[in-house]
C-alpha cells in the first residue's frame, strides 16, 4: 500500500551529499515529493527532511539504501511517530484595492500574513502542515495566484522521542 | 654492504622510510600511502592531471606500476588482481577521458562487491567547474557505481582520506573507492603525517549477526524436510569457504553455489548441484524451486539466479544471510534475516546446527537428479565444441587453475564445466557483465599469484574488446594462458536470436575479426590455433609447456547454444534443455 512517509536523514555537512542522497532516490526509483536541507543542532551535520510515498517495503529499501551513504549519520522515519511537520508557501495574489479586504479576511482566517503588497497584488506568507497550505492556495485561487513558492516539509518528532 | 650490492630491507625498515615525516608532495604522499597500505603493484596509465604523481614514481624503486595500454585495461586488471588476492586493487588514471575510461570497471567492480581504490587525477581546483581541458565531474558521474568517492581540496587530507578509502573498500560489502585529485593538490608540498586511525561516524558495518535469528535457523534446519543452500560470492569474499563445507557436512543439505560462489564450495562433493539459475544445472533448479527452506549465504538474488520472482521457491521458507542488510528483502521476502560477515555467522551457527534428519528423501531426490540430469552437450569428431575445449581444459589442469572469462556463452561453458575445488580461483564479471573484462584480469589474478597457472577464457567478441593488452603480457612476461573460443559470431546473441527473436539474426557476425594467432605474434606473444580434438590436445599441451603468455585459439561450432536455459520471464523450473 503506497502511503506518504516523512523521513528525517542526518547527514554529513560534505560538498555532494545532497546529490548522493537524492540521486539514490533517483536512480533506485523512489520518489522525493519535497526535500528541506539546513543546518541540525550538531556542527558539521545537516538535516535533511524527505516527504516520500511509497509501501512499507519501498521505505525499508529507502532506509537501508540510505544507511549505505557514507555520509549518512542516521535516518528516522519521522511518520511512524507523533510530529509536527510544517512547510512555508509566499503566495503572490493579484490584489486589486478592492479586493484587499476579502483576501485579509482569507489571510486572518488562516493566521497568515500579508508581507508585501504592490499596486495590484499582494504576497501572502503562510506557515502550516501540507493539508493547510493546500486549502490556503485553493482559497486564494479564484483571485488570481500570481506566483507560488512553497518551501516543502521539515518535520520534528514531538516531545522527548 | 658494498656499494655493489642492493641494499636490502626489511618491510619494516621499508615501512619507517615510507611513514618519515618530511616535506614532500601530495603526489609523494599518495605513493607511501599506497605503500603503508601494503599495495604490491597499481596498474594505470599517465596523463596531464597526473604528471606530479608520475613524476613521483620517478626512480622511486619501491613503488611498483604496470603501464597498461587502455585505461579500461588498468581498471579490469586491478579488479582481478582483487578477485585473486582479497587484497585491495588500485589503478590510476588521468583526469577527463582517463577517468571516463574506468567507468565501466568500476561499475563492474561495484556490481561484484570488488574492492578497489581507484586514483584519479584532475584539473586543478582553480580551474574545476570551468570545463577546463581534460576536465570530467568524475566523482559525480560514478557515485552511483562507487561505494564512496572524494574529491581532495588540501593536500593536508591526502593521508586521512587514503587511509579511509581502503578501510571502507575493503570492509562490509567491499566495493569500489574513487579519490579524485586535482593537480594542484598532487603538486602542493606539505608535512606528511600518515594516518592510522579511522573516524566515520557513518559506517559501521554490522558483522557480528543476532542470536536469535541463528537460533531459528538452527530450528528450521531440524524440522526441513526439502533444505536447500544458495551461497554467493559472500562465501569467497568474507573467507568463509571452510565454515561453509563444515556446515554442509553438519547439516547435509545439498549447496548450489552461484555464479559468483564457484570455488566457494568444493565442486566434487556429492552434496554440491553446480550453478543455479538462467544457464544452471537441472537439479539445482528444482532443488530451489522445491524446498521448503531455502539458505541464501552471501547471495543476492539477482535476477539470473532466480528467474521470475513471483514463481520463486514458492513453498520455502527463506533465510537470507548478508553483509549488506539493504539485501535482505529487497527481491525476496525473507523470514529468517541474519545481517552479518558470511564468515562469522557461519563460525556462530555451526556449533549450533545438526544433520537435517528429516531430508533423508530429498536428499536421494537430489542425487538421482544429479545422475539424470548433469550438463550435456552432442559431441562431435568433425567440429571442435566449446563445451569439450573446456572439459580438456579442465582434465589437463585438474580444476586447479584460476580461470578467468569474459562475457557470454564461454562464459556460460566455463561455469558449467570447469570444476572449481578452490576459493579465488573463478573470476568472471558477473552482475555488470562486463564484455572486455576476461583477459585484462587475468593479467592482475597473475600478478597477485606468480607461481599459479591462470588462463584467460575468452570469446571472440570479448577478446577484442581489450586484445591491446598482449602489450603488457609480452612486456613483462605475464604468464597468463590465453583462450579464445572463436565461434565467429556473437554467440550468446545468437542464441537469444535464434530461440527468442526467431532466427532474425541481426549484427553478431563478427567477420573481420583478426587471425588471433597472428594478433598474438604481432605483440611478441606466442600464438596457436586449433580446428579439431587432435590439435586442441596439442596446441594445448604445447602452450602449458610454454614458459610465458601464450594464446591458443580454439576454432569451434558457430551454432552452439548454452544449455540448459531458462527463457527470461520464466521461473527456473521451466528450463530448456536442449537436444543432448
Amino acid at each position: 500500500m503506497s502511503m506518504k512517509h516523512t523521513i528525517a536523514v542526518l547527514v554529513n555537512d560534505q560538498p555532494g551529499v545532497l546529490q548522493r542522497v537524492s540521486g539514490l532516490f533517483g536512480r533506485r526509483g523512489f520518489n522525493i515529493e519535497s526535500i528541506t536541507v539546513g543546518q541540525s543542532e550538531e556542527a558539521g551535520l545537516s538535516r535533511m527532511v524527505i516527504v516520500t510515498t511509497g509501501g512499507d517495503n519501498m521505505l525499508e529499501q529507502i532506509e537501508k539504501q540510505l544507511y549505505k551513504l557514507i555520509d549518512v549519520i542516521k535516518v528516522i522515519n519521522l511518520s511512524s511517530k507523533p510530529m509536527v511537520a510544517r512547510e512555508l508557501a509566499l503566495i503572490k495574489v493579484k490584489a486589486e484595492p478592492s479586493e484587499r479586504p476579502e483576501i485579509m479576511g482569507v489571510v486572518e482566517t488562516f493566521r497568515a500574513s500579508v508581507v508585501d503588497i504592490g499596486a495590484s497584488s499582494m504576497m501572502v506568507q503562510v506557515v502550516g502542515d501540507t493539508v493547510k497550505i493546500d486549502a490556503m492556495i485553493e482559497l486564494l485561487k479564484p483571485y488570481g495566484i500570481q506566483e507560488l513558492s512553497r518551501t516543502g516539509v521539515t518535520a520534528m518528532v514531538r516531545g522527548n522521542a | 654492504m658494498s656499494a655493489q650490492t642492493p641494499e636490502v630491507r626489511s618491510t619494516e625498515q621499508l615501512r619507517e622510510k615510507w611513514m618519515k615525516p618530511e616535506v614532500i608532495t601530495g603526489s609523494e604522499i599518495l605513493l607511501r600511502s599506497l605503500l603503508l597500505e601494503g599495495v604490491e603493484c597499481v596498474f594505470g596509465y599517465p596523463g596531464g592531471a597526473v604528471l606530479y604523481i608520475y613524476d613521483a614514481m620517478y626512480g622511486f624503486e619501491d613503488f611498483k606500476h604496470v603501464l597498461t595500454r587502455h585505461e579500461q585495461g588498468a581498471i579490469h586488471a586491478a579488479d582481478g588482481y582483487a578477485r585473486a588476492s582479497g587484497k585491495v586493487g588500485v589503478c590510476i588514471a588521468t583526469s577527463g577521458p582517463g577517468a571516463t575510461n574506468l567507468v565501466t570497471g568500476i561499475a563492474t567492480a561495484y556490481m561484484d562487491s570488488v574492492p578497489l581504490v581507484v586514483i584519479t587525477g584532475n584539473v586543478a581546483t582553480s580551474l574545476i567547474g570551468t570545463d577546463a581541458f581534460q576536465e570530467a565531474d568524475i566523482t559525480g558521474i560514478t557515485m552511483p557505481i562507487t561505494k564512496h568517492s572524494y574529491l581532495v581540496r588540501d593536500v593536508n587530507d591526502l593521508p586521512r582520506i587514503i587511509h579511509e578509502a581502503f578501510h571502507i573498500a575493503s570492509t562490509g560489502r567491499q566495493g569500489p573507492v574513487l579519490i579524485d585529485i586535482p593537480k594542484d593538490v598532487s603538486a602542493a608540498t606539505t608535512l606528511f603525517q600518515p594516518e592510522d586511525k579511522i573516524n566515520l561516524r557513518g559506517y559501521n558495518p554490522r558483522t557480528v549477526p543476532n542470536k536469535l535469528q541463528l537460533d531459528k535457523l538452527a530450528r528450521a534446519i531440524e524440522q526441513a524436510e526439502r533444505p536447500m543452500i544458495l551461497a554467493g560470492g559472500g562465501v569467497i569474499y568474507s573467507g568463509a569457504h571452510e565454515a561453509l563445507h563444515e556446515f554442509v557436512n553438519k547439516t547435509g543439505i545439498p549447496i548450489t553455489t552461484t555464479l559468483l560462489g564457484l570455488g566457494g564450495f568444493p565442486s566434487g562433493h556429492e552434496l554440491w548441484t553446480g550453478m543455479p539459475g538462467m544457464h544452471g544445472t537441472y537439479t539445482s533448479n528444482q532443488g530451489i524451486q522445491q524446498s521448503d527452506l531455502l539458505i541464501s549465504i552471501g547471495a543476492r538474488f539477482d535476477d539470473r539466479v532466480t528467474g521470475k520472482l513471483a514463481g520463486f521457491a514458492p513453498n520455502a521458507k527463506i533465510a537470507h544471510i548478508d553483509i549488506d542488510p539493504a539485501e535482505i528483502g529487497k527481491n525476496v521476502p525473507t523470514d529468517i534475516p541474519i545481517v552479518g560477515d558470511v564468515k562469522t555467522v557461519l563460525e556462530m551457527l555451526n556449533p549450533l546446527v545438526s544433520y537435517a534428519s528429516k531430508a533423508d528423501a530429498w536428499r536421494d531426490q537430489i542425487s538421482k537428479w544429479k545422475a539424470e540430469y548433469p550438463y550435456r552437450y552432442v559431441d562431435s569428431d568433425t567440429v571442435l565444441k566449446p563445451q569439450w575445449v573446456i572439459e580438456m581444459l579442465n582434465d589437463t589442469t585438474k580444476g586447479e587453475a584460476i580461470v578467468t572469462t569474459d562475457v557470454g556463452q564461454h562464459q556460460m561453458w566455463a561455469a558449467q564445466y570447469y570444476k572449481f575445488n578452490r576459493p579465488r580461483s573463478w573470476i568472471t564479471s558477473g552482475g555488470l557483465g562486463t564484455m572486455g573484462f576476461g583477459f585484462p584480469s587475468a593479467i592482475g589474478a597473475q600478478m597477485a599469484n606468480p607461481d599459479r597457472l591462470v588462463i584467460s577464457i575468452n570469446g571472440d567478441g570479448g577478446m577484442q574488446m581489450c586484445s591491446q593488452e598482449l602489450a603488457i603480457c609480452a612486456i613483462n612476461n605475464i604468464p597468463v594462458k590465453i583462450v579464445v573460443i572463436n565461434n565467429q559470431v556473437l554467440g550468446m546473441v545468437r542464441q537469444w536470436q535464434e530461440l527468442i527473436y526467431d532466427n532474425r539474426y541481426s549484427h553478431i557476425d563478427l567477420a573481420g575479426s583478426p587471425d588471433f594467432v597472428k594478433l598474438a605474434e604481432a605483440y611478441g606473444v606466442k600464438g596457436l590455433r586449433a580446428t579439431n580434438k587432435e590439435e586442441a590436445r596439442q596446441a594445448w599441451a604445447e602452450a602449458m609447456e610454454t614458459p610465458g603468455p601464450v594464446l591458443v585459439e580454439f576454432v569451434v561450432e558457430k551454432g552452439e547454444n548454452v544449455y540448459p536455459m531458462v527463457p527470461q520471464g520464466s521461473t527456473i523450473d521451466q528450463m530448456l534443455m536442449g537436444d543432448a
